[in-house]
């Protein structure tokens, strides 16, 4: 019981780090290698409000995600559609996203040290024991499984019952024929890719109150998300979700059951097994 | 040609000769001093703390006296850095570029044992001394054979694994604990190193290993590791830890309620983060490293460090950084001319007062290190040396 409950916790914090990627490779087709820098900057922007006017990371989100999600809107309008405009095809769209959005991760690293310095940022909020069915677990990573879950739910309900959620959807389906039916392709994206954005800086205000970050460390988180995602299956938010669970269950059911030292093996082989088996990844369509 | 084109050409001559004029006069009273560690990649969070303020406040120190004495007068350093990206091959080529390229005088040594190791041969090449101080390691002997100008003076694996075993044997002939140990380490060079050093020792002092696991570095939820430790019932916890699991692992331990008399966690227990962060629960974690805080050369180093750089200075390896640098120092002034031979040699036959107190080399290594510190009343004392005075005496840990 106790390790489903801290592999759940696990996971949850997972999705935090997954979901924004998701939304920007499955809806917009961007390989954004620089998500996991802007991860990193959401959690240094909370780390700055909570030492600065005691602002809880949880609560610093309400500023964040805005400030995250007008930053992405202009990486989009002055870096990728540029790009979007000038490549023939998809092909070519997405060796130009991934060689640029890597440029972009260097730039975002060296602002970071030369504005906050290359130190490690960590403090402590909530970190207090809360007991769930009898044994203890760290509250700011209960705190930051529900902002996850909230998060997930409002997403997934967007997508999924509302209008702009549908266009969304065509877009991520087929670009090409979305355009067709009157759907404004561009400005979907841009939308899509911003919202990522606005996540992805969500979930590093989050986890940020258990997880030492410094300028650095994006690109582990970036691959992280990569995994899940392309695990969950791209164009799907349910997959990125329970890829992420999956993962964190299977973590810390080898890291308590055989060996800490394993988990990295066998989310790995999780992950060979999974394209293996599903090429598409867990919620994904296969090519008819 | 219309005069203020004219006037535009005059004025960059007359530029243009005052530069090359300043130039002729530097070339005697500037010492060229190349500084190669990580600014980004997973190291450059520990050389931000521990290497580079140490590096700008020598230099400042050094030229606000007017520079480094030579024969031929007072002489300015002149500083070139290079970010290594935490990478080796980057680090070798930065230093073979400051040898060859910058024809600088001296290259301080690069951060982290790895990185350290990885350039000690083009150090020996073209000929640079090289005194580390943030590289520990069991080969001092070997390596100070192979490459003349190479000094160690943080410590050795080994040393640093017997002071944790001899801290805890007191404590338990003292009656403070028993003798389980749980043992955890990060699966990086440095963990394993320190844990298959630690396995031998441990269990010849008569200590029982309990729970003895790795972790691979990057774990996100270090619970299940803790857990496992606390349900092995310890009365030692004992983890060879680098930066983020120091405290993923301490503050974990905290919401599991892990209470053992003795807690220890390796790099990054004398930062001022942990500090920072965990405040008041810190009192009684014992940590690598350490210093004696309380001599008037450490007061005086800390305000400097907080003065110039903006930043407290860590409790173990910052100060020393900082006093390799005074050996270089006093060792270029000693011989009173930039010849790197008899720099290398002055080091050699020399002893330095530092801010670490008295150094000298015995085959290249400074045998008098910290290997374990203690927080107690909020500043990481020096609780276990080999021959440095002023060791506090080891506290129990009070529960979290």
């Amino acid at each position: 019981m106790d390790i489903i409950v801290t592999g759940l916790l696990l996971g949850g914090t997972y999705a935090l780090i997954a979901m924004g990627l998701q939304l920007q490779y499955g809806v917009a087709r961007i390989m954004n290698l620089a998500n996991g820098e802007i991860l990193v900057a959401g959690a240094f922007a909370a780390f700055w409000f909570y030492t600065g006017v005691q602002l809880s990371p949880f609560l610093s989100i309400i500023v964040v995600a805005p400030l995250a999600f007008a930053v992405n809107w202009a990486i989009y309008r002055y870096l990728m559609l540029p790009l979007v405009n000038r490549s023939k095809s998809h092909g070519e769209f997405e060796v130009d996203c991934i060689l640029a959005t890597f440029g972009l991760s260097f730039i975002l690293v060296g602002l970071m040290l030369a504005l906050f310095g290359g130190e490690y940022f960590s403090y402590s909020y909530l970190e207090r024991p809360y007991e769930i069915l009898g044994q203890p677990y760290g509250l700011n990573r209960v705190a930051a499984f529900l902002v996850s879950a909230v998060l997930a739910a409002v997403i997934y309900f967007w997508l999924s019952r509302t209008r702009m959620g549908l266009a969304l959807r065509a877009v991520a389906v087929d670009p090409s024929s979305a355009g067709l039916v009157g759907i404004n392709v561009p400005r979907a994206s841009a939308l899509a890719f911003s919202l990522g954005g606005a996540v992805t800086a969500a979930g590093g205000a989050s986890i940020s109150a258990f997880l030492t970050t410094d300028a650095s460390i994006g690109i582990i988180f970036t691959l992280k998300a990569l995994v899940i995602v392309i695990m969950g299956g791209v164009a799907e938010i349910r997959g990125t979700i329970v890829a992420a669970l999956i993962l964190g269950l299977t973590e810390t059911a080898v890291a308590s059951l055989i060996d800490p030292g394993l988990t990295l093996a066998a989310a790995y082989s999780l992950f060979i097994l999974i394209l293996l088996t599903r090429p598409e990844g867990l919620f994904g369509r296969r090519a008819s | 040609m219309s005069s203020t084109t004219r006037r535009a050409v005059l004025t960059g001559v007359f530029g243009a000769a005052i530069v090359s004029f300043a130039g002729a006069v530097s070339a005697q009273s500037v010492v060229k001093i190349g500084a190669v560690a990580p600014k980004s990649g997973p190291l450059a969070a520990g050389a931000a703390i521990t290497h580079w303020p140490n590096v700008k406040l020598w230099v400042s120190q050094v030229n606000a006296r007017g520079g480094l004495k030579l024969k031929s007068g007072r002489a300015k350093i002149e500083l070139i850095e290079y970010d290594d990206r935490t990478n080796p091959g980057e680090t070798i080529k930065a230093v073979q570029r400051l040898a060859t390229q910058d024809k600088v005088d001296f290259i301080l040594a690069p951060y982290g044992s790895g990185l350290n190791l990885a350039s000690a041969p083009i150090f020996a090449k073209y000929g640079y001394p090289q005194i580390t101080s943030t590289s520990i390691t069991d080969k001092a002997d070997v390596l100070a054979k192979r490459y003349p100008g190479i000094f160690f003076t943080l410590g050795t694996t080994t040393s640093f694994a017997s002071a944790v075993a001899d801290i805890l044997k007191k404590m338990r002939d003292a009656g403070q604990i028993g003798s389980r140990i749980a043992m955890v380490n990060v699966a990086d060079a440095f963990g394993i190193e320190l844990a298959n050093a630690a396995r031998p020792i441990f269990k010849k002092a008569g200590f029982q290993i309990v729970y003895d696991k790795s972790y691979p570095l990057g774990t996100q939820d270090l619970s299940p590791v803790v857990k496992g430790a606390k349900a092995s019932n310890p009365d030692a916890f004992v983890a060879w830890s680098y930066p983020p699991d120091t405290f993923g692992l301490t503050a974990q331990a905290k919401i599991n309620g892990l209470n053992v008399k003795a807690f220890y966690t390796a790099v990054a227990t004398a930062f001022p983060a942990f500090k920072g962060k965990f405040g008041k629960s810190i009192e009684g974690i014992l940590g690598a490293g350490g210093v004696n805080p309380d001599t008037p050369e450490m007061q005086a180093y800390f305000k400097a460090h907080k003065k110039v750089t903006g930043k407290p200075a860590d409790f173990w390896a910052s100060p020393m950084v900082y006093a390799t640098y005074q050996i270089l120092e006093k060792a270029i002034e000693g011989v009173g001319s930039l010849d790197r031979k008899a720099v290398t040699a002055y080091i050699k036959s020399h002893s330095f007062d530092t801010v670490m107190g008295p150094i000298d080399f015995v085959n290249q290594s400074n045998e008098k290190f910290w290997t374990v510190g203690q927080w107690q009343n909020g500043v990481f004392y020096g609780v276990s040396s080999t021959g440095r005075p002023g060791a506090k005496s080891v506290k129990i840990k009070p529960s979290w």
